[in-house]
């Protein structure tokens, strides 16, 4: 689909615009359309590009205003499914709420791994830490609830769901998502040193790599 | 060879700061940054420092600290008496404080957060640009602790020193120009009469996150969950107990609650001067 895009621009002070689009996929879409432009010097300057679960900001622009009429004239293509960095993320699926997680979605706990694994995921926005990305691409049958109860502390590298994402968290925090595995060696995921600071910025592919357990079984 | 500062009394909250982190709120990077952005770029040009750089930014009780080298500093922002080895010194203007002296930044006199410039500026490590401590996701250095070392960079040749400085006074009643929106619609009219006529005070609960609110509680229209979006600076968001939050520089840069209307910038500065109890109203920008 092609064409005017259905989006809502909102007011958002006198130098920022909140972009509502319908869906997950339209955000994708006009987030990495966002980014063509800005990469292109065709888009007026913005200081910060966020994307939201349903949203972009664009935030540190000048004429707001005009900008939401230039919106209006923007031919948005979906976003394609090559689109964007990839990367990999081994996870040992290993993590206390895995046999919770196999109960709410009605298998066994070694067959976590297939099923998590089986998907591609994209960052869709990030936020909560620096580097912590929400990632979509889990079908809707095997969204789960957050935690009843909330961790005081979840540890870095831990591979988490909660309603339509998955995230690792790329730093011990608390955190109340559903804990099924481990990254083994969470460093790269956030290194503000590094010139890409967040591993899973919002855009980039991802895949789940099962990873050989600690026994040297593979843990799928 | 530049200066060191040792902090001697570190105060109640004592962070590093400058023009903040630009740039990197698309990945859950807050801006930070000094609170009252107009009295550190003062306090540096006074000096002949680059405007935006790195101060200490203090909070009700000041400071202490003695420089290894003579260092000249500027004090402003809120109001406070100023030493230097317990002698009186000028609050507002360039000190010279020699090798070894005590620089003493007291407990504030009205406002909230006096800021220390150092001719040369504070030189810490940058990360993402910025000297700044973030206190939401603790990037950048630790607030201050008795006995810390703070590094100081060079100081400019030459100093064209403004004739007169002019510093605002820390407001008596915080008036927050405000836009609505994005998410006004998720409020009742009533509501939006009750934000821009009611009188609110500030929360002792507020902190470089945000201003919080005491006052009535704005009503929603609608009591859905609202998916996590993009917050800016100044943003006012309503939390379940309906009580306003002015989000000030260390704010998250995405949140699900939402966000009644935008206070204009240049009014942040005013806010991060509020004592607890000070009268808050919002007029429409």
């Amino acid at each position: 689909m092609t064409g005017t895009p259905h989006l809502t621009a909102r007011p958002a002070g006198r130098h920022a615009l909140l972009v509502e689009l319908p869906d997950a996929g339209r955000t994708a879409a006009f987030h990495a359309e966002v980014l063509r432009r800005r990469a292109a010097g065709t888009l007026e300057p913005v200081e910060e590009v966020v994307p939201g679960a349903r949203t972009v900001l664009l935030d540190g622009v000048r004429d707001p205003e005009a900008l939401a009429r230039s919106l209006r004239a923007w031919e948005v293509p979906p976003a394609a499914a090559d689109d964007g960095e990839a990367v990999e993320i081994p996870v040992r699926y290993d993590g206390p709420d895995l046999a919770d997680v196999a109960a709410l979605w009605g298998v066994a706990p070694r067959e976590v791994a297939a099923l998590h694994s089986a998907h591609d995921y994209r960052v869709a926005f990030c936020g909560f830490a620096p580097g912590f990305g929400y990632l979509t691409g889990l079908p809707g049958e095997l969204h789960v609830p957050r935690r009843a109860t909330p961790r005081t502390r979840v540890p870095a590298g831990a591979v988490a769901l909660a309603g339509p994402y998955s995230a690792v968290y790329p730093r011990a925090t608390p955190g109340g998502w559903q804990l099924i595995g481990t990254m083994p060696g969470p460093g790269p995921l956030w290194d503000p040193a590094r010139r890409r600071a967040a591993l899973l910025a919002p855009g980039t592919r991802v895949r789940f790599v099962p990873a050989d357990a600690p026994d040297g079984t593979v843990a799928a | 060879m530049t200066a060191k500062l040792t902090a001697v009394r570190a105060g109640a909250l004592t962070t590093v700061q400058d023009a903040g982190r630009r740039g990197y709120a698309h990945l859950g990077v807050p801006r930070s940054g000094a609170l009252d952005a107009p009295t550190m770029r003062l306090a540096n040009r006074l000096l002949g420092n680059d405007p935006g750089a790195a101060v200490l930014e203090t909070t009700l009780t000041g400071c202490a600290v003695r420089p290894d080298r003579d260092v000249t500093v500027v004090v402003g922002g809120a109001h406070c008496p100023v030493t230097v080895d317990g002698r009186p010194a000028p609050w507002g203007t360039p000190v010279r404080v020699p090798a070894g002296a005590l620089l003493d930044v007291g407990a504030v006199t009205a406002g909230v957060r006096a800021y220390v410039a150092v001719a040369g500026g504070i030189a810490v490590e940058p990360v993402l640009g910025s000297r700044s401590t973030d206190l939401l996701s603790g990037l950048g250095p630790e607030p201050l602790r008795d006995g810390a070392v703070v590094p100081v960079g060079t100081p400019a040749a030459a100093v064209a020193v403004p004739a007169a400085a002019p510093w605002p006074g820390p407001p008596a009643e915080l008036v927050l120009p405000l836009r609505p929106g994005p998410r006004s619609d998720w409020f009742t009219p009533s509501a939006l009469r009750t934000l821009t006529s009611a009188t609110f005070r500030v929360s002792p609960h507020s902190n470089r996150i945000g201003l919080r609110t005491e006052g009535p509680a704005l009503e929603r229209a609608s009591t859905g969950e609202l998916p996590s979006e993009g917050m800016v600076l100044g943003a006012v968001q309503v939390p379940p107990d309906g009580r306003p939050v002015i989000f000030l520089h260390d704010h998250p840069t995405t949140g699900g609650y939402p966000v009644v209307g935008v206070v204009a910038e240049p009014a942040l500065a005013s806010a991060a001067q509020a004592a607890v109890g000070t009268p808050v109203r919002f007029t429409l920008d």
